[in-house]
């Protein structure tokens, strides 16, 4: 029995020793209900004009989109500006165009097939792809069970990452000061070692980020009059982000909806041919 | 071909008669389509066709695919998003080729795990299974290789990690990784995405060539089964009661298996593209910045988790290392490791001593094979958690079950184990699931030869 006993204590000890391991990483992200998530899930044509809003007057202060073009912002299943005020939009944009003055190169002003300007901040990553890059859900235990339920999760990362600044924790006004700022949704930034337990466990979560807080609430006046708080506007450029990282969605989960009820039709038909032509030699004719 | 006995194709116009003495291409295709096959097969069969079928839509999205990436360090992550933003169709092109890779290895996971349990590997269809080992190790070059295209940071440090197990080879290794990548210092640059791009174009087709092959053999052998009896091949009378032709019977029984299993592969592309792939791969490959953990994809795990097993805290790395004057050192006895797991599964037909072919008869392997099974799965998810606390145990107890199951279990069980008899005939086992028309839906036993 004291075997068994320690037999038992010495496995407890060794899955929280793997705990230990998971936990390091440790984040808190908020799971939001977006309009586009689930099979039958659609962009909010408002919530991508109020997100482009956000991202052109916060966000592209130092970040880029260079995968995306203008003429994109007029597209199906995207913010669906109308072509003037698309073509408009491109204009307030300078982009290097090495074909002016005899192929030395000048700027001039957008047009609809540009792309967006890269990012001009060196350590502000591109933006395009950002909710593709990044996940917010994992686990339990590296099994994805989690990211199969929640999805991958990226939108939520980003809108998490919005509203996750905080006050330093106490743990880490007791040693170096550290740079950066408290992120409780950011992982892969610096942490202080005196918020770290004995086993190198993280008693708080997130890690220090260097990009300054960005929304605080009330940093954009919608058109359309919703009220700009830090969780509408951050969700807001979440969903944007989303769009601009994978813009055929609505048109991927249609075509993916299509293809399942024809496929399920066929393989209904095929089963009845198949017990028809089987029947005589299964002795059920 | 085949050794059973049946009808063969006979030209009966002039014109057909005229073509069947200078080609006898249609009379090759009857044969084949009208092979018998053991009327007792279960919907463990279904897999060689969802494979073929997942080979031509690989090779069909491929080429289309082609057509619009750019195999240049500076262009490829940008080619690809351009596919899947500006290409039309591109983004479900894309992600069709990208779960294909996916369905690709369920398929032949279960193929395999198929022939393991039934015997399929053993006397006479040993070279079905080599050929078959030999597809895929080509199939994991080939999607290696593939994951590497995009230039997304997975890609790039992929890249690395898997071809820094050449280099771990003593006293060629640093030649053969710089042969490999093609530069002078065995930096993972142009000359290594213009290979690999090459090589990943025309793998494919050899396997398109080796799957000809491997149905070959096994129309030469004829198909195993559930009971692993062989169809009588006394005359074409007792064959006929053993079998069906493959058309109709199987081919609309396979196809039904197959729609199911597209319905299902369309929904994960449509409405979860990346959920079983990995988010760094979306941000453009940088040779400075190291992802924190290096994942394989999902279908190398099992491999990756025996290759990290063997660390040099193991005492037969230790033993190994110093019997060897440090010739061989931890990583490369990983890499040994690695590949020989998958060279003992190939030799299998000669490791497995039992006189029964299919596991449905054999009482002891039957747990052996799932914990086989299980400890695949074990090994599968262990390989994606990092090598700290528990983990490098938990792989080194599955690498080293993987092991013995084909070094020491199965050859022990042949002597050990008293299997269970088979039914005496394909008919017998089919009877005795359906009724025969004869009768009053009675199964009846056929009576012993």
């Amino acid at each position: 029995m004291f075997r068994k006993l320690s037999l038992t204590a010495a496995l407890a000890l060794a899955l929280t020793s793997g705990q230990a391991i998971s936990a390091e990483l440790e984040t808190e992200i908020t799971d939001y209900d977006f309009s586009f998530e689930g099979p039958f899930g659609s962009f909010d044509q408002m919530q991508l004009q109020r997100g482009l809003q956000v991202y052109t007057e916060i966000c592209a202060a130092c970040h880029g989109l260079e995968y995306v073009a203008f003429r994109n912002l007029s597209d199906d299943g995207g913010p669906g500006l109308p072509e003037d005020q698309m073509r408009a939009y491109s204009e307030f944009y300078e982009v290097f165009d090495q074909s002016l003055f005899d192929g030395e190169g000048d700027f001039r002003a957008a047009t609809p097939a540009d792309r967006f300007p890269a990012s001009n901040v060196s350590n502000a990553p591109d933006l395009s792809l950002m909710a593709k890059a990044r996940a917010g859900f994992s686990g339990p235990y590296g099994t994805g069970i989690s990211q199969f339920v929640n999805g991958m999760g990226g939108a939520e990362y980003i809108a998490s990452l919005m509203t996750g600044y905080h006050e330093e924790p106490e743990c880490a006004l007791e040693g170096e000061p550290m740079d950066g700022f408290y992120n409780i949704a950011f992982a892969a930034g610096g942490f202080p070692e005196s918020c770290k337990d004995d086993h190198g466990k993280h008693k708080v979560p997130g890690s220090w980020i260097a990009m300054s807080q960005p929304l605080w609430g009330d940093d954009v006046e919608y058109a359309d009059e919703t009220a700009a708080t830090l969780e509408q506007s951050a969700q807001d450029v979440a969903a944007f982000l989303m769009w601009t990282a994978e813009p055929k969605l609505m048109a991927r989960k249609q075509a993916g909806l299509t293809g399942v009820l024809f496929l399920t039709v066929l393989s209904v038909l095929l089963y009845l041919t198949n017990k028809r032509l089987w029947a005589p030699h299964k002795g059920k004719e | 071909m085949g050794g059973i006995p049946h009808d063969h194709y006979e030209p009966a116009t002039k014109g057909e008669k005229w073509l069947h003495s200078r080609l006898p291409i249609v009379g090759l295709m009857y044969d084949t389509l009208m092979i018998p096959t053991p009327k007792n097969l279960n919907w463990m069969w279904i897999w060689g066709i969802v494979l073929v079928f997942t080979l031509v839509l690989q090779i069909v999205t491929g080429i289309v695919l082609v057509m619009h990436y750019v195999p240049h360090v500076d262009m490829a992550f940008a080619s690809v998003e351009h596919i899947m933003r500006d290409v039309n169709g591109g983004h479900m092109i894309r992600y069709f080729h990208q779960n294909g890779a996916s369905l690709f290895f369920i398929a032949v996971y279960a193929h395999i795990f198929r022939s393991l349990y039934y015997g399929s590997y053993k006397s006479p269809r040993e070279v079905t299974w080599v050929v078959g080992m030999l597809m895929y190790v080509l199939m994991m070059g080939t999607a290696f290789m593939g994951y590497v295209l995009p230039w997304g940071q997975m890609s790039f440090h992929g890249t690395a990690v898997i071809t820094g197990l050449f280099g771990a080879i003593p006293f060629i290794g640093e030649s053969v990784q710089v042969w490999l990548l093609g530069t002078p210092n065995g930096a993972i640059d142009q000359p290594a995405l213009n290979r690999f791009f090459s090589l990943h174009y025309l793998l494919p087709f050899i396997l398109l060539g080796l799957t000809i092959v491997h149905v070959w053999a096994f129309h030469t052998t004829g198909n195993n089964n559930p009971t692993g009896v062989e169809v009588r091949r006394t005359s074409k009378e007792d064959a006929a009661k053993d079998t069906l032709p493959f058309w109709p019977y199987f081919v609309i029984k396979d196809l039904f298996a197959l729609a199911i299993i597209l319905a299902l592969f369309v929904a994960v592309v449509g409405f979860m593209p990346n959920y079983l792939g990995h988010p760094d791969n979306y941000i453009p490959a940088n040779p400075l910045a190291t992802p924190t953990h290096i994942v394989p994809e999902w279908y190398f795990l099992p491999f990756y988790a025996v290759l990290r097993a063997f660390d040099q805290d193991v005492w037969l790395v230790i033993a190994v290392n110093w019997l060897t004057f440090g010739i061989i050192d931890a990583k490369f006895f990983g890499v040994i490791a690695m590949f020989g797991a998958i060279v003992v599964m190939a030799l299998a037909p000669w490791l497995d001593t039992s006189t029964v072919r299919s596991g449905r008869y054999r009482p002891m392997f039957k747990w052996w094979f799932w914990l086989f099974v299980v400890n695949f799965i074990l090994l599968m998810w262990v390989g994606a958690r990092p090598a700290e606390g528990i983990y490098p145990y938990i792989a080194l107890i599955g690498s080293t079950y993987w092991f013995a199951y084909f070094l020491v279990i199965l050859p022990l069980l042949g002597v050990i184990e008293k299997p269970d008899t088979p039914p005496a005939t394909i008919e017998e086992d089919f009877n005795a699931h359906y009724a025969p028309n004869s009768d009053g839906g009675k199964p009846v036993a056929s009576p012993a030869e």
